[in-house]
């Protein structure tokens, strides 16, 4: 949807980019914290976990950033159509990326309540990862497609959302099946179904960042578009 | 929209200075209970468009006008058209307010007068001063009814001028740039006076701010090299506009 016009003040392009900038950092630092909390999960890595927590830090405080950049735009530049709703698009996707974040500091979080000292490695926990795999694509995905102003392809992440669904139901029932089986491991698995449920929800999340990249690129809203044809 | 029938209408009206043609092929129709608002690049040929519709063209030596144009179904070009009177039914007003050399009382109370439009000195009163309450100027003026209108500030003048066009009771007011020499408070008022204005009138305003053309009206017309390139719903064409040309021009990358 982006023209390769320029803006007769060159100063709102480079706000622009410079937004644009902000939010591929936040999502990139988003993927990552997914990653590294699912990896310090898989290895048991306590370290890694700390560090997880450590660096969401750094997603808020571009969250604070991104949100002075964008009410200093409309305050001086008042955006109109596509350059206004690519801005509102951009304040409500780094609120989303920030919940992410959070959800990827949670799991993080329950790493050390799994890994408990003298217990054995919980089985259960090698089905999680290719979830979170699909979880931190659609993410990875989702923003790709807000740089590129891709409205299609933000509407093919929207599709993925039911398989992550999917995953998440059966992991709830495998999980549920293996704390019958292996009472003493209640609590623990306890804290893997809240990682999935987590994941499920990063998944949403990305969803709904992809209805904004497609209203942010066309002007329609998604729901509308599915609904009528 | 709605049922009722166009106050005006224009059907494939070009406007020619000399051998140069400033508008071509405007087909557009003005409502009631609405606000019109013309944007568009300096040369578009907005204003000069907004002009046909009352025949201020026709003070323009070179000017020709083709096309058709009605107020209520009828063709005001045509040779029985009394062109005091449709300028009557059709007022405007301008970029820098004009009032005349006058009282502020004789500048509303001319039109009246001229038109034969009050049977007494009581009912001119009336008239007066019920165009300058809607003009949203009484209050100011009320006791100081025969000083002279130009000495009044900008924004006042400007609403004096505006009680001028609405003294003689017309159905459409053309507006031209109405605030754009006045600051900021004295352009508030005349918004709200827009604002309140819709529903008697049928308005069309002419404005290079676009923030106002989004705030005033409700029906926006987007005019380039001549054309009209998109004329639709405030609401879309300030947030999603369906034209390439639009988009550029609101957004600020018109060349």
């Amino acid at each position: 949807m982006a023209t390769g016009h320029e803006h007769t003040v060159k100063a709102f392009d480079q706000d622009i980019s410079q937004l644009r900038a902000l939010i591929s950092q936040m999502g990139g630092l988003a993927e990552q914290a997914i990653h590294d909390a699912m990896k310090a999960l898989s290895r048991g890595d306590t370290a890694l976990a700390k560090e997880v927590r450590k660096k969401d830090k750094q997603i808020d405080a571009i969250e604070a950033e991104l949100e002075k950049l964008i009410v200093r735009v409309i305050a001086l530049r008042a955006p109109m159509a596509d350059d206004l709703r690519e801005v509102i698009a951009a304040l409500k996707i780094a609120a989303v990326i920030e919940r992410i974040g959070d959800y990827a500091k949670n799991i993080a979080k329950r790493v050390p309540m799994i890994h408990t000292e003298g217990e054995d490695r919980i089985e259960a926990i090698s089905i999680l990862p290719a979830m979170a795999q699909l979880a931190s694509d659609m993410v990875h995905d989702v923003l790709d497609a807000f740089s590129a102003r891709d409205a299609e392809a933000a509407a093919r992440i929207c599709e993925r959302d039911n398989a992550l669904d999917d995953f998440y139901d059966s992991i709830f029932r495998t999980l549920v099946t293996f704390m019958v089986e292996n009472p003493r491991t209640v609590s623990q698995v306890a804290h893997l179904l809240f990682v999935a449920k987590n994941l499920e929800r990063i998944g949403d999340h990305a969803t709904n960042v992809a209805e904004m990249v497609y209203f942010a690129a066309t002007g329609r809203y998604l729901a509308d578009e599915t609904a009528t044809g | 929209m709605t049922d009722a029938p166009h106050k005006m209408t224009a059907r494939d009206v070009s406007v020619f200075y000399g051998e140069k043609q400033a508008v071509k092929n405007v087909s557009i129709d003005i409502d009631m209970d609405r606000v019109t608002a013309f944007i568009g690049p300096s040369g578009c040929g907005k204003s000069t468009f907004l002009r046909t519709l009352n025949r201020m063209n026709d003070t323009i030596g070179n000017a020709r006008v083709e096309g058709q144009i009605t107020l209520d179904g009828e063709d005001i070009y045509s040779s029985g058209m009394d062109v005091v009177q449709l300028r009557a039914r059709v007022g405007m007003v301008f970029q820098k307010p004009n009032p005349f050399p006058k009282s502020i009382f004789e500048n509303v109370a001319y039109g009246p007068r001229i038109h034969g439009l009050a049977n007494s000195k009581a009912d001119l009163e009336e008239i007066v001063a019920r165009s300058l309450r809607r003009a949203g100027l009484w209050e100011e003026v009320k006791d100081r009814l025969n000083d002279s209108g130009t000495a009044l500030s900008g924004g006042q003048q400007q609403r004096l001028c505006i009680a001028r066009a609405i003294a003689v009771d017309p159905e459409v007011i053309l507006m031209d740039e109405p605030a754009s020499a006045l600051d900021p408070i004295a352009t508030a008022k005349i918004e709200e006076l827009i604002h309140e204005l819709r529903g008697r009138y049928a308005i069309v305003i002419v404005t290079h701010n676009m923030q106002q053309a989004a705030r005033v009206s409700q029906r926006t017309a987007f005019f380039h090299l001549g054309n009209l390139v998109e004329y639709g719903d405030t609401d879309n064409i300030f947030t999603a506009p369906r034209e390439e040309r639009t988009k550029d021009y609101i957004t600020g990358r018109y060349g």
